[in-house]
């Protein structure tokens, strides 16, 4: 069996037995959140870690599928299926228009442009207030199909965790196919990819539409799982809290993300006890995670063991 | 005409804060190839500092004074205890350690002021001087008239000083300047140290005209950045004139077309200038070496 399928299976045991060993429903609520963030963040990681493009504004993104979700199936009354399907294709065509004039940018341009995109579309939400509910958001609907929706923490887990395998499963696809290939190539150096024939704008705007759509995806399961959302969902920080979930986690790391996703959704709800320090704390470990380990946590610890 | 005075001058006043934020973002990336998100929080501090150390029964020129040392201190702190120790690390970590800063000043600042809003009282009152049919607030002198001194000092310091020059031997090639004697380490200490001051300058300038409080610096950084980028990352002149065409931009759209959507001005012109100019306005042609 090779690397990867021993991953995804080790992921499956893990998805299943986990719910079995939490204590209560609040644990299996964090548990969800983590896993939704996960997916976006899995997304994210293929441009950042495997085609070396940071983008600042993914949250963007996920604003624009929660806001899908919520506006087409409120408002206008569509499946919200559909209203899924739409927020990804809108989102997706979205990321396809925008990627090539955004993409050929480098540094610290790429980042200032994807942070603009990412305000302008938390901007756009919170002044539409007609659409949206502006700054103090709207409810969403259930996730129903054919008349039955899951309620409750468990049922959601499991929807949860299989859209979570399925994700990682797409990434480490994506990762092995000769794309992926392509994209680390550029990765490694832009010229010499180039020059042996790689079409670089191709593969970066193709990445970067498929990680838009992970990241859209993960917006509308968390609109509907949560079943209220306000701008919030598309702010800077919110897109820092991605990237911040690639980078500990570790950068072109399927588990990695899982694990950036674990550990920065559960952190504020451990830090919530210092009463007012929490961001002095959740500030410092960022830096200290960074200054220490600025690999990430997962492909650091993974170098160690292997003894390399 | 009246009308497009006011915006104008507006704009000025604004243009002023971005171009000092801005500067700040430069002289950072100039020296180190940061890019120091917590730049925003310097003007916070400014802001916030001066505004306590006020309450407290402080002269004003005291205050500022006490605030632009705080900053200057948090710039030295985050380049000795957090960049320094990752030099050679990707733009993302540094992003991310820079942004970390941030939320460790922001925790402090609302853990020892509160979540409040505060406003600095203006320097010199708030009777509007009218020009032309509009108003000016003689706090908007002092912001302009400040700038152009700080804008001043430091074409002086960065032209006419030994140490001004070093640093800007050291943006030019970092290796270069250590073989010829220049501590790129002491370079970096003076940029973080700098902009924490320009910083401080610009938020206390700022505080009686935009409120403050312990999250203001976020809008504020992100601007300066959208200011500096502008320009042309590096440039001292682009750094300015993109603050200001920034600042005109923003009031321009507030009173002629829409105030709700003044926020993204910058955003949707930084995207559009660099489809357009992938540099900025005033960067440098650069091409890839392989």
């Amino acid at each position: 069996m090779s690397v990867r399928w021993k991953g995804l299976l080790g992921l499956a045991v893990l998805l299943a037995v986990l719910p079995w060993l939490l204590p209560n429903t609040y644990v299996l609520d964090v548990v969800n959140r983590i896993g939704i963030n996960a997916i976006a963040v899995i997304g994210l990681n293929l441009v950042m870690g495997y085609a070396g493009q940071v983008s600042l504004g993914h949250a963007g993104f996920f604003g624009l599928g929660a806001y899908a979700s919520a506006i087409l199936t409120s408002r206008y009354g569509w499946p919200p299926l559909v209203a899924m399907g739409a927020g990804m294709a809108g989102t997706g065509l979205l990321a396809f228009a925008v990627a090539r004039p955004i993409l050929r940018l480098k540094g610290h341009y790429l980042a200032m442009a994807t942070l603009g995109l990412g305000i302008i579309v938390s901007i756009v939400i919170t002044n539409e207030s007609a659409w949206t509910g502006g700054p103090d958001g709207m409810p969403v609907d259930a996730l129903a199909v054919a008349g039955v929706a899951p309620s409750g923490e468990f049922q959601w887990y499991w929807l949860i965790a299989t859209c979570l395998w399925v994700a990682a499963w797409l990434a480490g696809n994506l990762v092995d196919s000769p794309v992926g290939r392509a994209l680390r190539a550029l990765h490694g150096s832009e010229a010499a990819a180039q020059s042996v024939g790689v079409d670089i704008a191709r593969y970066k705007a193709r990445v970067f539409t498929i990680s838009a759509v992970f990241a859209s995806f993960a917006g509308s399961l968390f609109a509907h799982y949560v079943g209220f959302i306000t701008p919030q969902v598309a702010s800077f920080l919110h897109s820092i809290e991605l990237v911040t979930m690639v980078v500990v986690g570790g950068m072109a790391s399927v588990y990695g993300s899982v694990f950036g996703a674990a550990l920065l959704t559960t952190l504020p709800q451990l830090l919530a006890e210092f009463e007012g320090w929490e961001m002095v704390v959740f500030g410092a470990l960022l830096i200290l995670v960074m200054v220490l380990l600025p690999r990430g946590l997962v492909p650091t610890v993974l170098r160690r063991w292997r003894g390399a | 005409m009246a009308e497009f005075l006011q915006f104008l001058f507006s704009g000025l006043t604004s243009g002023s804060i971005y171009a000092l934020a801005a500067l700040g973002f430069a002289i950072i990336y100039n020296a180190s190839g940061v890019i120091n998100f917590a730049q925003g929080e310097f003007i916070m501090l400014g802001g916030m500092v001066s505004v306590f150390l006020t309450a407290s029964g402080f002269p004003l020129p005291l205050a500022v004074l006490g605030a632009v040392l705080v900053a200057v201190v948090a710039g030295v702190l985050i380049d000795k205890a957090a960049i320094e120790p990752a030099r050679d690390a990707e733009v993302v970590t540094l992003i991310i350690i820079t942004i970390g800063a941030s939320i460790l000043i922001q925790g402090l600042v609302q853990v020892i002021f509160g979540k409040g809003q505060h406003a600095l009282k203006p320097f010199s009152g708030d009777t509007p001087l009218v020009i032309g049919g509009a108003s000016l607030l003689p706090q908007s002198l002092w912001v302009m008239a400040v700038s152009v001194l700080v804008v001043a000092g430091l074409w002086g310091f960065f032209n006419r000083t030994r140490f001004g020059k070093a640093m800007l031997a050291a943006s030019y090639n970092r290796l270069g300047a250590q073989l010829v004697g220049i501590d790129t380490r002491r370079v970096w200490l003076v940029a973080f140290a700098l902009s924490g001051a320009l910083g401080a300058i610009a938020g206390a300038l700022a505080a009686p005209i935009t409120m403050t409080s312990y999250d203001a610096g976020l809008m504020l950084g992100l601007k300066g950045f959208v200011a500096a980028t502008l320009g042309g990352l590096g440039s001292g002149v682009g750094a300015v004139a993109g603050g200001l065409v920034l600042g005109l931009a923003e009031a321009m759209t507030a009173g002629y077309v829409s105030s709700a959507y003044k926020d993204a001005v910058p955003f949707v012109l930084i995207l559009l200038v660099l489809f357009f100019l992938p540099r900025g306005l005033f960067g440098s042609r650069a091409v890839d070496r392989v």
